[in-house]
């Protein structure tokens, strides 16, 4: 099992570690039986991811992968942060091993849960407001 | 910390270094004595003898025959040849199509079974193990069918360490008249390995695993052990194994053995201290960590754990860059992407079998190095978890 020189650092050093309290948006991505799982907590102003927070417990890859995303969707908008893919984050790094690619790259569909979650409690709380506007919401995984 | 200078070896369960008195007994058949051990002029007859005394020295601590003894290529292969040949041989003689192993059997058995099952019709019952991977050999009694044609148990855990009553198993088979294999390649060159008190007919040993060189194995089988030959071809070990010997490898093989049971005695002493202090130091320094596997009757050399809500590979890499080499029974250190089904035959949840860590000490480790894990591998342990949406302190 080789790890580029950058998936290395970022698992040595990882950035955006923690939560955040009285987060906007949390996501959560893997299953900890399956030996990965992501949780995501984004703040969010005018659209605009202004901060994020990951913990994870996993092997290397998914420690650098949660690092890199994190860093790679900070400051950027919610669509923008949404185009990002898992291939995107391995491809980032320097790629991963091939074994890895799918079970510890779960860093972008964590934040799009994270994204979801948020868009669906702001839907949620203007509803309850003016109580109109039932829209479709998007559909994410369960947080 | 500093990373020392040296690296500390903890993975003696994965291999050895070669002993210097090994690789200088090996040293004269690649390029002076290289003669096939098949051919009649002196050099063959030299490779011939050089055999010969290697056999004689490996039937010797085996309390056997040396004509009992087939030299292979490396431990699986010794476990598949005795697996298949017996399976084979015995349905050949209208015996039946069922195997009993147990659940926590290195993949060389394990994979070996099942491909039994799925392609050759063979009936196998897996025997389960209690929480410290150990086989009760009243279950392998209950097993036991009209129709069961091998047993096969290992001596001792590759991941865990616990040793099994293989003495007992054994009885209970040859109560039955049925071969008995065990797969003790993590037991050689520290159990005593006299096949007539294990009531063994088949036992797998491999040569790396005592400081002898890769790519040599040993399968004794009893006199009169149904066996089908896996790999046709020459007259080579008895017609049960073809192929040009590997003169040197068993030189080597048998060297390193002799050298290991020559001081079985006090190795396993200074051994099995060292795991005891890195047992307790590892229990009393890191909260959430349980040692798994028999806590006494456990392979001298093996101390191994989970760590909760942190997963094994993460701790590999941060011991790595240490200069700690360990393994790890978690799904993410290995190419399959399950965790150990040791552990989870043990019952640990696959949750917590992601956070294993297996320590192997061997001949050149120190206190120093025991003392310097002991050091570090709380720090780590601490880090990982504060990165855990698992760990409960960080709630």
């Amino acid at each position: 099992m080789e790890y580029s020189e950058l998936v290395m650092e970022h698992f040595m050093n990882p950035r955006n570690v923690g939560v955040i309290e009285d987060p906007d948006g949390v996501g959560k991505e893997g299953n900890p039986v399956c030996g990965d799982l992501m949780e995501i907590f984004i703040k969010v102003e005018d659209d605009r991811i202004v901060d994020i927070k990951f913990r994870t417990f996993g092997c290397g890859a998914a420690i650098a992968t949660s690092s890199i995303a994190t860093e790679m969707v900070k400051g950027k908008t919610l669509d923008e942060a949404e185009e990002l893919t898992n291939r995107a984050v391995a491809e980032a790094l320097g790629g991963l091993p091939p074994i890895k690619m799918h079970c510890s790259n779960l860093a972008s569909d964590a934040i799009h849960a994270a994204i979801a979650d948020y868009r669906r409690r702001r839907n949620g709380s203007k509803k309850n407001e003016s109580s109109q506007k039932t829209s479709e919401v998007p559909k994410s995984s369960e947080v | 910390m500093e990373r020392p200078a040296k690296v500390i070896y903890l993975d003696h369960a994965a291999t050895t270094a070669v002993d210097p008195r090994v690789v200088e007994a090996m040293q004269p058949y690649w390029t002076e004595r290289y003669g096939n051990a098949s051919s009649i002029y002196s050099l063959g007859r030299e490779a011939a003898q050089a055999m010969a005394s290697a056999r004689a020295t490996v039937a010797d601590i085996l309390h056997c025959e040396p004509k009992e003894i087939i030299f292979t290529s490396c431990g699986s292969e010794s476990d598949n040849l005795a697996l298949r040949g017996v399976a084979f041989a015995q349905r050949h003689r209208g015996k039946g199509h069922h195997i009993i192993t147990s659940s926590i059997e290195h993949h060389a058995v394990s994979h070996t079974c099942e491909q039994l099952e799925k392609y050759f019709d063979f009936e196998v019952t897996y025997l389960p193990v209690d929480r410290y991977a150990m086989v009760d050999p009243d279950e392998v009694r209950r097993a036991i069918r009209d129709d069961t044609v091998l047993i096969s148990v290992m001596t001792a855990n590759n991941e865990v360490g616990t040793i099994q009553p293989i003495a007992e198993i054994g009885r209970i088979a040859h109560e039955r008249g049925i071969p008995f294999h065990t797969d003790a390649v993590q037991a050689g060159g520290a159990l005593p390995l006299d096949v007539n008190d294990l009531h063994v007919d088949l036992l797998s040993l491999s040569a790396h695993k005592f400081y002898g060189p890769k790519g040599v194995g040993v399968l004794y089988v009893r006199k009169g052990t149904p066996l089908l030959s896996m790999q046709t071809g020459g007259a080579h070990e008895r017609k049960r194994r073809a192929g040009t010997e590997n003169v040197a490898g068993i030189v080597g093989l048998a060297t390193a053995l002799k050298l290991a049971y020559d001081h079985a005695a006090e190795n396993n002493a200074r051994i099995t201290a060292l795991r005891e202090r890195l047992i307790r130091g590892v229990l009393e320094s890191i909260p959430d960590a349980q040692l798994t596997g028999h806590p006494t009757q456990r392979l001298p050399n093996n101390a191994s754990f989970v760590f909760k809500y942190i997963e094994g590979e993460s701790i590999l890499i941060n011991l790595d860059l240490l200069g700690i080499c360990a393994s790890s029974g978690s799904a993410c250190s290995s190419a399959s992407l399950e965790p150990s089904h040791v552990l989870l035959a043990m019952g640990i949840p696959a949750e917590v079998a992601h956070g294993s860590l297996r320590l192997t000490l061997g001949r050149e480790n120190t206190e120093e190095d025991v003392d310097y894990v002991l050091q570090v591998l709380p720090g780590i342990v601490k880090k990982l978890r504060m990165m855990s949406p698992l760990y409960p302190g960080n709630k």
